[in-house]
């Protein structure tokens, strides 16, 4: 799927309420405004939804794919109520945040009670947002934003792996095939000291710089 | 003729209305519920609404069970029914409703049965006054609808 046409973009929101009331209110409401929306009525199905099994505690890295249709359809953002029997909101929330996949998709909270212990603890656990109920249409004009701000973050992260991909491949053309020279170059530099290292990175070998790199691969699958 | 059926008709229902939310029955977020009504989904208020009468009875035979029992010991699961009726009569707009459903809950904490009954009955009776204004206001807006259609024949 082509980034293109940003603008006309439908987001995929997954609402999670155990109150089938509410259920269709969110529904409607996300609807109204342009999003593409999935609804459950439990944290263990939004977990099931974006491709996480619950027990998975044992190997968080490493997601269940289960082969089921949705999940060619990402997920752009969670919305969840606070109470629900079973997993709370503020479990699933934490849920997330702990899988090395899911991690980066915004989630924000629903309660009808404003407690502001309960709205701090979300918050500090990752929460982008914390609505009061009834959630009004005004109220989703904030979830664009983080959407937009996670995406933008997943281009960069892609782009700079592709960079760096190019990068590598330019820098293996320019520096000999020939396994001898390298070492013996490494070890001319190293017995040489500054100027030599000067030299060796003009020509495009520097162990230490490849040591020290940067690593942009933080192991998030680039699901396209 | 027929237009003027129409035209009083719309009157009678803003005229309902205003009576409702004056009295405190309904609030704001009805008003809400009517604006994600339109073409895409004509039905949207009367869909929720009936959803929330079948949840709310089956709530109410709950509620009603639990404290004509001998031994009043279920406090918390009367919590329990009352959070969620809390819940969805606030989703619609149901003002006096949620209200009373409040007051009945700080009785439930307090244990206080006597309180509880009480809070019952005037629950019952809110929900029974709700109901009949609601499938009123749908009634009149039914008959609105017909009668706008017939005053916009189809042309030739």
């Amino acid at each position: 799927m082509g980034m293109a046409a940003a603008e006309s973009q439908q987001y995929h929101v997954l609402a999670v309420d155990d109150s089938i009331i509410d259920r269709k209110l969110i529904e409607r409401l996300l609807k109204t405004s342009s999003y593409q929306v999935t609804t459950v009525d439990s944290g263990s199905k939004a977990l099931e939804f974006l491709g996480l099994q619950e027990n998975d505690e044992t190997n968080p890295i490493t997601p269940c794919v289960s082969p089921k249709i949705h999940q060619d359809m990402e997920v752009n953002l969670v919305i969840t109520d606070y109470c629900m029997p079973g997993m709370t909101g503020y479990d699933l929330l934490k849920k997330i945040k702990e899988s090395s996949s899911l991690r980066n998709i915004p989630v924000v909270i629903m309660s009808s009670e404003n407690v502001p212990s309960r709205i701090t603890r979300c918050l500090e656990e990752g929460a982008d947002e914390f609505f009061l109920k009834p959630v009004r249409k005004s109220d989703l004009n904030r979830l664009e934003p983080h959407i937009k701000r996670t995406k933008l973050k997943d281009q960069k992260q892609e782009t700079l792996q592709k960079v760096e991909n190019i990068d590598e491949q330019q820098q293996q053309q320019i520096v000999q095939p020939d396994s001898e020279t390298i070492i013996e170059q490494q070890q001319q530099s190293l017995q040489q000291g500054n100027s030599n290292k000067r030299k060796t990175m003009e020509q495009g070998i520097s162990p230490e710089t490849d040591r020290t790199r940067p690593r942009y691969n933080s192991g998030i699958a680039t699901v396209v | 003729m027929l237009g003027l059926g129409a035209d009083l008709l719309w009157v009678d229902m803003n005229r309902l209305l205003s009576f409702l939310f004056h009295q405190g029955v309904l609030d704001e977020q009805f008003l809400q519920l009517q604006q994600l009504q339109d073409e895409t989904s004509p039905n949207f208020v009367s869909e929720v609404v009936n959803i929330y009468f079948h949840e709310s009875e089956k709530l109410l035979r709950n509620l009603r069970e639990l404290l004509t029992e001998k031994e009043l010991s279920e406090y918390k699961r009367i919590g329990m029914h009352l959070n969620q009726l809390i819940g969805s009569s606030s989703s619609i707009g149901a003002k006096r409703v949620t209200n009373v459903c409040l007051a009945f809950r700080a009785a439930t904490d307090q244990n206080n049965r006597a309180g509880c009954l009480r809070a019952l009955e005037m629950l019952e009776h809110e929900y029974c006054y709700l109901k009949n204004k609601l499938h009123e206001l749908f009634q009149i807006e039914q008959q609105r609808a017909l009668a706008a259609r017939v005053r916009y024949p189809v042309q030739n």
